[in-house]
């Protein structure tokens, strides 16, 4: 019964932690949209910052990857 | 996955005894070592590939088509220059050519109207020359035929006068006839 | 509780995580650090996708490439662009050890995208040693190239002086989380790919949703493609971005 109450909390906990990922979805959202719009207004400049854009977008995705990561090891290792 | 139970003892800690995963297999402390030591094996080898063999091959590779391209630039720009050069040559040479052949068509031009007018010359006299020879044959002819005639209209007057029954003096018909043709 | 979805009463048929165990490729047995595994085979796999690419690829060292030649050429070009961009003149040296990170990713990447194959990249040992050789070498470079003067790196001077521990302790913490953030990246993005298709997948043993699962895994599969390959971009992108930290520390 005891090991039920704990299985419970750990899929609570990774149902929960699971809405982290929309938080990495609006990041990611929010930094190509901000590229696509400065890009639009300037694209002379827009190639020098493929980079940047990838940059800020792994860091943004890392987060939503580590909810999903919290997720899982509720889900598989707790 | 695994239906049936394995062998724990072989198997080791990190599945359960049908083979499948027990939590996270990325945790399971005791696989570290081996994927461990084999990463470091395909690194060192994929860096030995590349530093060893790929990458200056590849390096090489551009260098040389970096140097092909500026060479073949370069060759291409020294033939521009040079055909720049032979059109230049040919349009000089070509009005050279054009003013030569004026010349020599100004010459020949020269020559033929000089030819032309000798030769007018020659044949205008000639013509004079004809012309008066021609009138003078004229004249005679005019002469011998008036003469001619003269006689013929006499002797038929005299044949006409005669046939219509009077007798006639050749000398007076001779003479009516010249009145009437002078007349 | 893990292994219920094994026991008979569990509905389910399928665990999403057991695709990523570690297991020896020849016959059964526990895994020594010797053994041959399937993490092995799909690694030396990588290493001769990376040969036959890179060496045979080019070996005909044509002016006018063939196209396995202007792939390889491409590879090169992109990672050599991209140290030159990021790192500067001084950093072209260390392009080799760039490129092997990106051409070993990239290629175990794409080789576990196969189906039944294994995808070394997915497990944290295989990422977290790569990112933490990444991180103890650009440290201890910082240090022999700059001195002390690399600890100018955490010190920003642009910033007001009251504000500036606050700034150091923040960049002090930021800088020991990179290896952490650096290998969970390129892991859990490969293993999150890989566990949502095997949770597909699992549904399409339902008859009335497989048309909807096989669709999503189509859709899915698509998209891990594309993670793929920027996921080991990113891994490069950031070993430039580390690289260029410790040739030159200040901001």
């Amino acid at each position: 019964m005891e090991g039920d109450i704990v299985q419970m909390g750990a899929y609570i906990g990774a149902g929960l932690a699971c809405m982290g990922m929309g938080g990495a979805a609006v990041g990611v959202g929010n930094v190509a949209g901000n590229y696509l719009a400065g890009a639009l207004r300037n694209p002379s400049a827009a190639a020098g910052q493929t980079a940047t854009l990838f940059i800020g977008i792994a860091f943004a995705e890392a987060l939503g990857i580590f909810s999903f990561l919290v997720a899982l090891l509720l889900m598989f290792a707790v | 996955m695994a239906t049936e139970p394995i062998n724990m003892e072989l198997a080791g800690k990190c599945v359960n005894e049908f083979g499948g995963a027990i939590g996270m297999p990325q945790l399971c402390g005791e696989w570290f070592g081996n994927q461990i030591f084999w990463l470091v094996v395909a690194l060192v080898a994929i860096y030995f590939i590349l530093s060893r063999v790929a990458l200056p091959r590849i390096g090489s590779v551009l260098a040389e088509r970096q140097g092909t391209i500026t060479n073949d630039i370069a060759a291409a720009e020294d033939l521009k220059v040079k055909a720049t050069q032979a059109e230049a040559a040919y349009d000089k040479a070509l009005i050279d050519a054009r003013a030569e052949a004026q010349r020599i068509v100004a010459v020949a031009k020269a020559d033929i109207q000089a030819d032309l007018d000798k030769a007018i010359a020659k044949a205008d006299a000639e013509i004079a020359a004809k012309t008066s020879e021609s009138e003078k044959a004229i004249a005679e002819i005019r002469a011998g035929a008036l003469k001619n005639v003269e006689e013929v209209a006499k002797d038929t007057a005299l044949a006409i006068v005669e046939a219509m029954g009077s007798s006639a003096d050749a000398k007076t018909v001779a003479a009516a006839v010249d009145a009437q043709m002078k007349g | 509780m893990a292994g219920e979805a094994h026991s008979e009463e569990a509905g389910l048929v399928f665990h999403p995580m057991d695709q990523f165990i570690v297991k020896p490729f020849f016959g059964d047995g526990g895994v020594s650090w010797y053994t041959i595994t399937n993490s092995t085979v799909w690694m030396a796999l990588a290493v001769l996708a990376v040969f036959a690419l890179l060496v045979l690829g080019t070996s005909k060292r044509s002016v006018i490439p063939t196209r396995m030649q202007s792939v390889a050429e491409l590879a090169y070009g992109f990672i050599y662009k991209m140290v030159e961009d990021i790192c500067g003149k001084d950093g072209v040296k260390y392009f080799p050890y760039i490129m092997t990170l990106f051409m070993f990713i990239v290629f175990a990447n794409f080789l576990g995208l196969l189906p039944m194959a294994y995808t070394p990249t997915s497990q944290i040992a295989v990422t977290a040693l790569m990112a933490f050789a990444v991180f103890f070498g650009v440290t201890i470079l910082g240090f022999v190239k700059n001195g002390a003067s690399f600890l100018g790196l955490f010190w920003v001077s642009s910033a007001p002086l009251a504000l500036r521990p606050i700034l150091a302790l923040i960049e002090v913490i930021s800088y020991f989380v990179r290896p952490v953030s650096h290998s969970i990246r390129l892991a859990g993005n490969m293993m999150a790919g890989h566990a949502v298709i095997k949770v597909f997948a699992g549904f399409a043993a339902i008859a009335a949703i497989a048309p909807f699962s096989i669709l999503a895994i189509t859709a899915m599969y698509g998209l891990e493609i594309l993670v793929s390959f920027i996921q080991a971009y990113v891994f490069t992108i950031l070993t430039c971005v580390y690289l260029k930290d410790a040739l030159h520390p200040h901001h």
